[in-house]
C-alpha cells in the first residue's frame, strides 16, 4: 500500500459538486416542483386579473412573469443550503466536512454557488415555460442577470445562516414560513407597490426582497417602481451584510464545531 | 522526527462538566495506540479536539508537528477518523461517498487508491449501491475506508467495532494492524479490552478528563497485574482497567 506522494488541491470543487449533485438526484422536488408551482400561480391570478393593466402598457400577465420567476430563484436557493445544512447535522453526516482541510471562505462559496445554481436552474424553468404562455420584454438581460445572481446570492446565504442557527427542521420551517415566505410573497411579485396605501408602500421599502424582485422586474420591462440603481445598491449592501454574517458564523464555527 | 500527536494540557469545559482537565500526552510515529475509558471520560471530546471538531478551552495539540487550530489544513490531511456514530450521507453511492471524501481533502483522480482500499474492506460489491441499502457493518466499512481516502499518516479509531460481527471486526484489524505495519500509526478507542490488549503497544486510560494511567500494554499488565488475577492466574487487560478505574491500583 505505498503509493507517491499526493496532490492537494482546493477541496471547493468537489462540495459544490456534491451539493449541485445532490439537488439533482432529487430533481422532481427540487426543480420540477418548484417549476409547476409557478406555473399555477401564473395560470390562476393571470386569468383572474388578466383585464389589469400594469406600468400604463404591459399585460398583469407579462407583470406577472419576472415576478414569479425571481420569487422561485429566491426561495430555493434559500432551500437549497438551508435544507442541505439541516438534513447533514441532523443525520450527522456533516462530519464528513468538517474533518476536510476546508476554510470557511472555501465552504461558503461551494454552498452559496450551489444555491446560486438551483435557484437559476428553477428561475430558468419558470421562465422558459411561463414564456411558452405569454412571451416576456427583455429590454436589459444584463439587469436581469444581476439581480438573478445577487438575489440567489443573497438567499443562499440566509439559507446558509439559517441551516446552521437551526437545529430540527421546525426551527427552520419557522424561518422559511413566518420570515422568508412572507418577505418574497409581498415584495410585489403580484403587485406594483403604487397600487398600495402610502403607508404600506413605505413598509415595502424596508422589504429587501422588494429591491430584488423590482430591479429584476426592470430588466424585463424597462420600467420600475424606483430606480434600478438604488435597488443595485441596496441589496449589494444586504448582500455584504448576510454574507459576513454566515462567513463568521462559519469561520467561528457556531453550532458546528464546538 | 516530529510525535504523530502532541497533546499539551489540553482542558475543555461543557458548562459545568469538566470534560479534560489539563490532559498531555505524545503518540510517537508508527505507534498502535489505545485510548481506553468509561463512557463520559473524555475519549470523543479529545478526539474531536484533535479532529478541529472541538475547540480546547486550554492548551494545544499538534498532529505530525501541525497544529490544530493555525494549521488545521496540514493537521487534518495528516490525520484520518473514523467516528463512533454510523453516519452517512443518505443521496450517494459508496463510491460517490469515497470519491467526494477524497476531493473535499483536495485529492483528485483517487479512483486506483479508492479501488485498492474497498477491495482491502470487501466494498467492491457495495461500490455503486446507495448508502441506504448497506447494512450496519458495511456502512461502518465505509466509515474507515472514508478516513483512508486521503492516506493519511495518523488514524483515529473511535470504537470501530461497536455492533459489527467478529468476522468483520477480525478483517478490519488484519487491514489496519498492515496499515499500522506500513508505517501508519493508529489511535484506537475500543469497549472490547481484548482487542486493545492484543493490538496496542501503548495505552492510555482516562477518567474524568484526566489520564490515570498511561504505559505500554506490557507493564500495564504487570504493574497492576498483582491486584487482581483471573482463575488461571493470568492478568489481562480488563482485570487491569477494572482495577485502574476503581482506583484499586492506585
Amino acid at each position: 500500500m505505498k503509493n507517491p506522494p499526493l496532490q492537494y488541491g482546493s477541496g471547493f470543487p468537489t462540495l459544490l459538486r456534491k451539493e449541485v449533485k445532490r439537488f439533482y438526484k432529487v430533481g422532481f422536488q427540487t426543480v420540477a416542483a418548484p417549476v409547476l408551482t409557478a406555473v399555477l400561480y401564473l395560470m390562476i391570478f393571470g386569468h383572474v386579473l388578466e383585464g389589469r393593466e400594469m406600468y400604463g402598457r404591459f399585460t398583469y400577465t407579462a407583470f406577472l412573469i419576472p415576478g414569479l420567476v425571481m420569487m422561485s430563484l429566491l426561495q430555493n436557493a434559500f432551500a437549497n443550503t438551508s435544507s442541505s445544512l439541516i438534513q447533514s447535522k441532523v443525520t450527522g453526516n456533516l462530519v464528513f466536512v468538517l474533518l476536510a482541510p476546508l476554510s470557511h471562505f472555501e465552504f461558503y462559496a461551494a454552498y452559496i454557488l450551489a444555491a446560486v445554481f438551483r435557484g437559476v436552474v428553477v428561475g430558468l424553468g419558470v421562465f422558459l415555460i411561463t414564456a411558452w404562455i405569454s412571451p416576456p420584454a427583455l429590454e436589459y438581460p444584463l439587469w436581469i442577470l444581476t439581480f438573478a445572481f445577487l438575489g440567489a446570492a443573497i438567499l443562499g446565504s440566509l439559507g446558509l445562516i439559517a441551516g446552521i442557527w437551526a437545529d430540527k427542521y421546525d426551527q427552520l420551517a419557522a424561518f422559511q414560513n413566518f420570515l422568508i415566505m412572507p418577505a418574497t410573497m409581498l415584495s410585489g411579485v403580484f403587485y406594483s407597490i403604487h397600487s398600495l396605501p402610502p403607508a404600506w408602500q413605505m413598509v415595502s421599502h424596508f422589504n429587501p426582497f422588494f429591491y430584488m424582485i423590482d430591479g429584476f422586474r426592470y430588466g424585463f420591462f424597462g420600467v420600475s417602481d424606483i430606480s434600478p440603481w438604488n435597488s443595485l445598491a441596496i441589496i449589494l449592501f444586504f448582500f455584504v451584510a448576510v454574507s459576513a454574517i454566515a462567513l463568521r458564523m462559519l469561520q467561528t464555527g457556531y453550532k458546528l464545531r464546538h | 522526527m516530529s510525535a504523530a500527536i502532541s497533546i499539551k494540557k489540553i482542558s475543555k469545559n461543557y458548562g459545568a462538566l469538566q470534560a479534560l482537565d489539563d490532559v498531555s500526552l505524545e503518540i510517537q510515529q508508527g505507534e498502535f495506540f489505545g485510548l481506553l475509558g468509561p463512557n463520559g471520560a473524555g475519549k470523543t471530546t479529545l478526539i474531536s479536539i484533535l479532529a478541529g471538531l472541538v475547540t480546547a478551552d486550554q492548551g494545544h495539540a499538534l498532529i505530525m508537528g501541525a497544529d490544530v487550530q493555525s494549521h488545521f489544513r496540514d493537521a487534518r490531511r495528516s490525520l484520518g477518523v473514523v467516528p463512533q456514530e454510523l453516519v452517512f450521507d443518505p443521496f450517494f453511492t459508496v463510491r460517490e461517498t469515497l470519491q467526494f471524501q477524497s476531493g473535499y481533502f483536495g485529492i483528485q483522480n483517487n479512483d486506483a487508491w479508492i479501488d485498492e482500499i474497498m477491495a482491502n474492506l470487501d466494498l467492491t460489491s457495495k461500490a455503486d449501491s446507495n448508502m441506504r441499502s448497506l447494512s450496519g457493518g458495511m456502512k461502518r466499512r465505509v466509515l474507515v475506508a472514508q478516513a483512508l481516502v486521503h492516506r493519511p499518516p495518523v488514524i483515529i479509531l473511535d470504537e470501530p467495532t461497536a455492533g459489527v460481527d467478529v468476522e468483520l471486526r477480525q478483517s478490519l484489524w488484519q487491514f489496519i494492524s498492515r496499515l499500522n505495519q506500513d508505517g501508519h500509526t493508529i489511535v484506537l478507542t475500543t469497549h472490547y479490552l481484548e482487542e486493545a490488549e492484543a493490538l496496542c503497544q501503548r495505552i492510555a486510560m482516562l477518567k474524568q478528563g484526566k489520564i490515570v494511567a498511561l504505559d505500554t500494554t506490557a507493564n500495564l499488565l504487570n504493574r497492576y497485574g498483582s491486584v487482581k488475577k483471573d482463575g488461571e492466574g493470568k492478568t489481562d487487560l480488563e482485570d487491569v482497567f477494572v482495577n485502574i478505574m476503581s482506583g484499586n491500583a492506585l
